[in-house]
């Protein structure tokens, strides 16, 4: 039972339509751009790959090119932003906000500018480009700086609903995206708004034994979990919570009290990650057992994302197992 | 335009009292940075009480020029002048690096009003002019009939040491590429850092002929002589097309003779006596007015 609308099919993988997520970033744009004249975009010679092209294509007036320079670019976004301009900048997330992290910290968010930061090709799933260009990192040290807001949206769709929710929210933003096609299981009624964390499944069952807190496209494999430990009896709710910063913390905590068991689940390391931040509020304020999916404490490497995903320990089988071995600590 | 000897005088005497206030607060404050801030103060008169478009009264007018400060650790500079602009009460500089005061050890934008930047962290500031540049460039092309004569003009002040940062030289290229004409970077070229002389630690020359090779119209002058520095900035407006860059050659301390191209007294404050010789060398400026009094 689904307490809200997703995409028809949700359990046929094959039946859902497939995109990277960072599709919806240059979608958003363009639409941020049509319904504010003062959303301008940066690119760090990656305006292809981060999909900002598509902004550079119907406003190119408002779209500049900064080369590979992200320090440069952040701190530029800046200067616009106290324009009253409002900057969205795009790199792979391992050089924005990898590279120029001190420049966000100081020049976006200490001055509180109006800048969004999206980093795409963030995560294993990179694949073959290996360790290098893999970010496993960027949302422990967005989350860490004041100010901040970080998004890690789940599909194509909601990216683009994040985009436009960063464009309308003051202040500095950072949106997380990824590089591989994966499924568009949210649809166009399924809500989105920064700071709420939504219920995507939850099992028939009369209780529900288990919480699994997610973000970015892991959240699928998430349900397909789910899916399966249902028919094993096991009553399951699925979370999505793709604002890590700020947490819904009243969600977490609901879900934590009436299932008494979480499972985090992020392509990202466990340290500093969304599991730290369940953690930090859980151990606050409901302790419970907790198991965390996620890069534990290593780099990447290359190969298929598919490949990856399972060799990290993320796939649907992973889930499962953490299901299982934190219900024995119940 | 040139300026009238009596304007002059006024500037003149106007950043020596500028002085005497940033030897009183770093004395009250017990640390900061004394070297940079007397260096600079005939510019940050210069800029103040003549060149800037502003309204201490309204901070936040729109059509005001911009001033970025890039390197951070000079602000007691800053804070001064903006007190004798009349930003806020001269009274109130003795609070510099206190706890709950507005003047941060760096300067923090959402502290005071009429800062445009939070800086410290070294090399970032010509970005954040290149950025504030190009917003006034977006908005100058919307605006039906309106002409480039009097754009919204960008000030950023560099030391010589930041120009070690790479990110200066990021955002060197990119001006030169978008030939930012509007802005005016002014590097405080006295010479000195942390560690010791620029060209020991990390020759920057020839200095000039880098920024002309990244598309920037360059000018060298004496950082402590009002109608150079004045005269520079009227030049760099009427440039076409192009940055502008003023090379200010300045004197570390300049007006306390013990002070001056001293590189230990880049990151430190006078004690009591030195803070009284100081203030007795800059009412007399260093000895030459005496005469007047005997």
């Amino acid at each position: 039972m689904n307490n809200i609308e997703l995409a028809k099919n949700l359990f046929h993988k094959e039946k859902l339509e497939q995109a990277p997520t960072r599709n919806g970033y240059g979608e958003g744009l363009v639409r941020a751009g049509k319904d504010d004249e003062n959303i301008v975009v940066l690119c760090a010679d990656l305006s292809d790959s981060t999909r900002s092209k598509m902004f550079k294509d119907v406003f190119p007036e408002r779209f500049v090119e900064m080369g590979i320079g992200e320090q440069n670019m952040a701190s530029v976004a800046s200067g616009l932003a106290a324009m009253g301009k409002i900057p969205f900048i795009s790199s792979y997330a391992m050089f924005s906000p990898g590279r120029n992290w001190e420049q966000i910290r100081t020049t976006i968010c200490y001055n509180d500018s109006n800048v969004k930061i999206a980093g795409a090709h963030a995560g294993v799933s990179v694949g073959p480009d290996g360790a290098t260009h893999q970010a496993i990192e960027d949302v422990a040290i967005t989350r860490v700086i004041p100010n901040m807001t970080v998004i890690v949206p789940c599909d194509a769709i909601e990216t683009r609903k994040a985009t436009l929710a960063a464009a309308k929210h003051k202040g500095p933003v950072y949106l997380r995206f990824a590089r591989e096609k994966t499924p568009v299981f949210t649809a166009e009624k399924t809500p989105f708004e920064i700071g709420r964390a939504e219920i995507f499944y939850k099992s028939d069952s009369k209780k529900t034994d288990i919480s699994i807190i997610a973000c970015g496209p892991l959240v699928y494999n998430a349900i397909l979990a789910a899916g399966e430990l249902e028919k094993e009896g096991v009553g399951v709710e699925v979370i999505n919570s793709h604002t890590i910063k700020p947490l819904d913390e009243k969600t977490i905590i609901a879900s934590a009290k009436n299932s008494g068991a979480v499972v985090t689940v992020e392509e990202h390391q466990i340290i500093g990650g969304l599991g730290s931040a369940v953690a930090e509020v859980l151990a606050k304020n409901h302790p419970c057992p907790v198991e965390f999916i996620g890069v534990r404490d290593r780099f990447g490497e290359s190969g298929e994302p598919e490949e990856l995903i399972e060799k990290f320990g993320m796939g649907v089988g992973s889930i499962k197992e953490a299901v299982k071995k934190v219900l024995n600590r119940k | 335009m040139s300026l009238s000897d009596e304007r002059i005088k006024f500037l003149e005497e106007k950043a020596n009292e500028i002085r005497q206030d940033i030897i009183k607060m770093l004395l009250e404050a017990g640390s900061g940075h004394s070297a940079g801030p007397l260096g600079m103060a005939d510019i940050f008169t210069a800029l103040y009480f003549e060149v800037l478009k502003h309204d201490p009264g309204r901070p936040d007018w729109e059509e005001r020029d911009r001033l970025v400060l890039s390197n951070g650790h000079i602000c007691p500079v800053q804070y001064a002048t903006m007190a004798h602009a009349g930003y806020f009460p001269v009274e109130e500089l003795k609070t510099l690096r206190k706890f709950g005061s507005r003047l941060q050890g760096h300067p923090h934008r959402t502290a005071l009003p009429g800062l445009e930047t939070s800086s410290g962290p070294l090399g970032s500031g010509l970005s954040q002019a290149a950025g504030m540049a190009i917003a006034a460039r977006i908005d100058l092309s919307k605006e039906e009939g309106s002409s480039s004569d009097n754009p919204i003009w960008i000030y950023c002040l560099m030391g010589d040491g930041e120009l070690d940062c790479g990110q200066v030289w990021e955002a060197a290229m990119l001006a030169g590429k978008e030939k930012l004409y509007n802005i005016i970077g002014i590097i405080d070229r006295n010479n000195i850092q942390i560690d010791g002389f620029t060209e020991d630690v990390m020759p920057l020359e020839p200095l000039k002929d880098k920024f002309e090779s990244f598309g920037w119209h360059v000018l060298e002058i004496d950082g402590h002589n009002m109608e150079a520095i004045i005269g520079a900035i009227n030049e760099s407006k009427a440039v076409f097309n192009k940055p502008s860059l003023v090379i200010a050659k300045t004197i570390p301390g300049k007006g306390v003779d013990f002070m001056e191209r001293e590189f230990s007294w880049h990151g430190k404050s006078p004690n009591s006596e030195e803070a009284e010789k100081a203030l007795a060398q800059l009412r007399t400026l260093q000895g030459k007015i005496k005469s007047e009094h005997e």
